[in-house]
């Protein structure tokens, strides 16, 4: 498995390059336009991406399921109920 | 920058033309479409201008194409669709050749019309007569020997006919609705003595002014004597009644009708030809039709414009002005030097640059992609003259905010591929002429739609939510740690975070939320955080924005007085809430030991916020710390204290400073010996009052030179109280991305719940024909209501987040727009009429 802060860098990793690497790539007559726009586009996006893993990052409650939707969770996701509970302090 | 940061540079021009060169001139800048003719001649009335008869002939040309438009119409010929090929202004040779054209034809047009007329009204009348005849055969049968008698005496002598008692009769034809009226009124004057009989025309014949079928009854009135017959004959007249004169004797009539009949062979086919003569001409003309009413509207333009130049005073030039933008005014000299080598003219014409202190037109050289926003933001109200534009940053803010609102990417599929559609033919659905308003609306639109579509894909994917289902691309990360026992005994169990996450789904929402009873409670809290944040960085945005427009206009002092305290005040107190929404979700989690920093001492950022204004202090649940970090309630009460602050800096600072700049002038300019009234000032600048100054401060600038010092206080209160009062509201107002989202989830779930998913729990073989049914009232539905009333519910809350949370913090909106002499607006603008 992945490290845990592999998908968070390389999502910004990826916005910075459209952000700040892109813009210096526009051509054409509407230059200034297209470079404010794709600047727009990385701050606005990453920025809705950021919030939302923020909020799952520590969250301070948990879903509530029926046991009908647990059962098939063990059985779609692989997410086997087992015997005996795992207790963590 | 690019083009759009702000308005473009206007110049004021004197354009020098020879009168010779004047149409070819006006034609090629009419062409280029780059200024915007003053009009210096108000004072004097339309029909007194020097072109006025020019004027009136390109009315009487466009009369007659109307005219002949009307005329092809009538028969149905199409008129081709010119769109590439558009013609130019007519010179004065073509000009005469056209006017020859159009006589010739209307007058041949006129002529075909009466002839046809004419020959209509002949070809009822016999065909009148003929039914006549016909119909009348059963009348007389049992008057035969009656009648022929009275005719052998000298046919119908009515003298005779009455000495000898005999009836006399007239035959005629007349309305089917007159009929009984008529019937009634014959019985009226005759004192009953007048014996009627009529028969209806079963098929209607054609009136040959108006081409309407009309329903008519042929009868035959017989009656006694002289005067019976006069008054028989003034009713007929009263009621529209034509008189046809019936022989009575059989052989006669058979005659007449034979030679009815071939008068009515003869006259059907003169008119057939008449027809077709018509037809041809019309073709022949409607080739060229489309081409000439251009040219006519070209030259009417053109000659409009001349009426707006001054003549001069040595009779040798025209002189008119207008305002160019600067970028243009080479354009604007080729058109000139064009338009006069067309002439043939040796003296060329002139442009001449003039200073002034009006504020010009605002231009802003949009794009087909930028149009759209452009349009948006005018529609409020055209920018001050170089002031900063706010559709730069709308044609991504829009389609954004209306995404935060509408996520789902289903429903953002469908605008997608609607605004693809659009796109990608736009050359093919630009031709469509008459598809109505609201088709031209959303046209016009079409890349706002793409861009909403493209943008609610992406938040439709962070949402995680495509038709109410959630995609699991990566594996949730929420798994279940109650055993078998406990899952088996209890119908619900809620996931405790500090032992069921196991990490954080890295592209958007965990998909277990979908499935979670309490996914609301969870959502609201991501959504009403992000709708904030996202609230209060548009909102430093629109303020920065301000610095730009002072630093333009050289009111430096204004960043000072205005701005400085407007930032200080958002970002310490709104600024400053955001940043405790990012520090909670920082520190307080399910895996710590530490208690305070456990998710159930986590404390409301609303109730922190409250207590922070009110300087107030809540006891912390048990085991908790009233604050997230250790120097809060210092800073909390360093950043109230300063933001207070703020408030009298705002409501003082200018006017102030206005005070003192005065008293400075009014005695530097009396140390100087004169009195100058009228002093067009800004502040910060020297007393010397100088055109160029004046351009730049006239456009944007409040000019408070003549204002009382009271008129300055009461405005800078008003506007202390608004901006105060409106970081609060507007940031609450930003809310409404959390409840339009909200709701459009819901529907959207409803929907699938209690829609689809019927047909899909139908049993096999007989369900497919169910579900087929269901699953087009489920697109129906979503379509009308998720995507049509949605998408415009959207699009108005993004409309008024711009116009007024973003725009009311720089923008001032006091322009007019550039409105420039251009054939293609003037051929366009015509054809959506």
């Amino acid at each position: 498995m992945v490290e845990a802060y592999v998908a968070p860098v390389v999502i910004t990793a990826i916005w910075a390059f459209i952000g700040i690497i892109c813009p210096f790539f526009a051509r054409g007559p509407n230059r200034g336009v297209t470079q404010c726009c794709i600047m727009l586009t990385a701050v606005t996006c990453w920025l809705f991406w950021l919030c939302c893993y923020l909020t799952q990052m520590n969250p301070l409650i948990g879903p509530k399921l029926s046991m009908n939707e647990i059962m098939i969770m063990a059985r779609e996701w692989g997410n086997e109920i087992k015997d005996t509970m795992d207790v963590v302090a | 920058m690019g083009d759009m940061f702000r308005s473009e540079q206007m110049a004021l021009c004197q354009m020098f033309i020879q009168p010779e060169a004047a149409y070819t001139s006006v034609s090629e800048l009419g062409e280029t479409g780059c200024v915007q003719f003053r009009d210096l001649n108000c004072t004097v009335n339309v029909f007194q201008r020097k072109f006025v008869t020019e004027v009136r002939r390109c009315d009487e040309l466009e009369r007659k194409i109307r005219y002949i438009e009307t005329e092809i119409k009538k028969d149905g010929i199409a008129l081709p669709d010119i769109q590439d090929d558009i013609p130019r202004a007519p010179n004065p040779r073509e000009i005469i050749d056209l006017e020859a054209h159009l006589e010739k034809t209307e007058t041949e047009m006129i002529e075909l019309a009466q002839n046809e007329v004419n020959m209509k009204s002949n070809y009822l009348e016999l065909t009148e007569l003929r039914k006549v005849l016909e119909n009348t055969q059963g009348f007389f049968s049992d008057q035969e020997v009656l009648n022929l008698d009275s005719s052998n005496r000298g046919g119908g002598d009515e003298a005779v006919t009455q000495h000898r008692g005999r009836l006399g009769f007239v035959a005629g034809v007349i309305n089917r609705e007159r009929v009984f009226g008529f019937e009634r009124m014959l019985w009226r004057i005759s004192r009953g003595n007048v014996f009627l009989k009529r028969s209806d025309l079963d098929d209607p014949l054609n009136d040959p002014a108006t081409g309407h079928p009309i329903y008519k009854t042929v009868f035959v009135a017989f009656f006694q004597g002289e005067q019976l017959k006069n008054r028989i004959k003034k009713v007929c007249t009263g009621f529209h009644a034509s008189l046809y004169p019936c022989p009575s004797s059989h052989n006669e009539r058979e005659e007449m009708v034979k030679n009815v009949r071939t008068r009515l062979e003869d006259l059907k086919l003169v008119l057939s030809q008449t027809e077709d003569h018509r037809s041809r001409v019309l073709a022949t003309v409607s080739k060229n039709l489309p081409s000439w009413s251009i040219m006519v509207k070209k030259m009417k333009a053109i000659y409009h414009t001349l009426n707006l130049f001054n003549m001069d005073v040595t009779k040798k030039c025209l002189i008119g002005e207008c305002w160019v933008p600067t970028k243009d005014l080479h354009v604007v000299q080729k058109a000139l030097s064009d338009g006069s080598a067309a002439v043939g003219s040796t003296i060329p014409s002139f442009l001449n640059v003039i200073d002034t202190n009006e504020q010009p037109p605002t231009f802003n050289r949009t794009n087909k992609f930028t149009r759209g926003f452009q349009n948006l933001i005018d529609a409020y109200g055209i920018a001050s003259y170089r002031e900063c534009n706010p559709a730069l940053y709308t044609c991504i803010t829009f389609p954004f905010l209306f995404a935060v609102m509408f996520g789902d990417l289903g429903h953002g599929l469908i605008l997608l591929l609607f605004g693809a559609w659009m796109v990608l033919s736009e050359n093919k659905l630009s031709r469509i002429k008459n598809g109505g308003e609201i088709w031209n609306i959303f046209f016009g639109g079409r890349y706002i739609i793409l861009l909403m579509g493209l943008f609610s894909c992406y938040t439709g994917i962070i949402y995680n939510d495509i038709f109410s289902k959630s995609m699991n691309l990566f594996g949730s990360n929420w798994v279940n740690n109650y055993n078998t026992s406990t899952v088996l005994t209890n119908p619900h169990l809620q996931m405790s975070p500090n032992t069921s996450a196991k990490g954080v789904y890295p592209l958007g929402l965990d998909p277990i939320w979908q499935l979670a009873d309490n996914k609301i409670i969870f959502l609201n809290s991501f959504k009403m955080k992000l709708s904030i944040i996202i609230g209060v960085l548009h909102m430093i945005f629109g303020v920065s924005m301000s610095v730009f427009n002072f630093v333009h206009f050289k009111r430096y002092s204004s960043i000072l007085l205005e701005f400085v305290p407007q930032i200080l005040f958002l970002m310490l107190l709104f600024g400053y809430m955001c940043f405790m929404m990012f520090f909670k979700w920082f520190k307080y989690n399910g895996f710590t030991s530490n208690q305070p920093e456990t998710p159930g001492c986590a404390p409301s950022v609303l109730i922190m916020f409250i207590n922070m204004m009110l300087f107030k202090n809540t006891a912390p649940l048990n085991g908790c710390k009233e604050f997230m970090f250790e120097s809060q309630p210092d800073v909390q009460k360093l950043f109230v204290v300063v933001g207070l602050i703020c408030v009298p800096w705002m409501l003082l600072g200018k006017p102030l400073y206005i005070k003192m700049t005065r008293s400075k002038n009014v005695s530097h300019v009396k140390h100087n010996g004169e009195l100058t009234g009228n002093m067009e000032l800004a502040e910060g600048e020297t007393p010397l009052p100088t055109g160029s100054t004046g351009t730049e401060s006239a456009g944007g600038a409040h000019g408070h030179d003549d204002e009382p010092m009271s008129e300055i206080y009461i405005h800078q209160a008003i506007h202390t109280i608004e901006y105060v009062l409106s970081t609060i509201s507007h940031t609450a107002s930003y809310l409404r991305l959390w409840a339009l989202s909200l709701a459009h989830a819901q529907l959207s779930e409803v929907l699938w719940n209690m829609v689809l998913s019927m047909g899909l729990k139908m049993p096999p073989y007989t369900g497919a024909i169910g579900l087929f049914i269901i699953f087009g009232a489920w697109c129906l539905f979503t379509l009308a209501i998720l995507v049509m009333m949605e998408g415009l519910s959207a699009f108005l809350h993004t409309l008024r987040l711009h116009w007024v949370e973003f725009m009311s913090k720089f923008y001032e909106g006091l322009g007019y727009a550039f409105q420039p002499f251009s054939f293609k607006a003037i051929i366009d603008g015509e054809e959506e009429e």
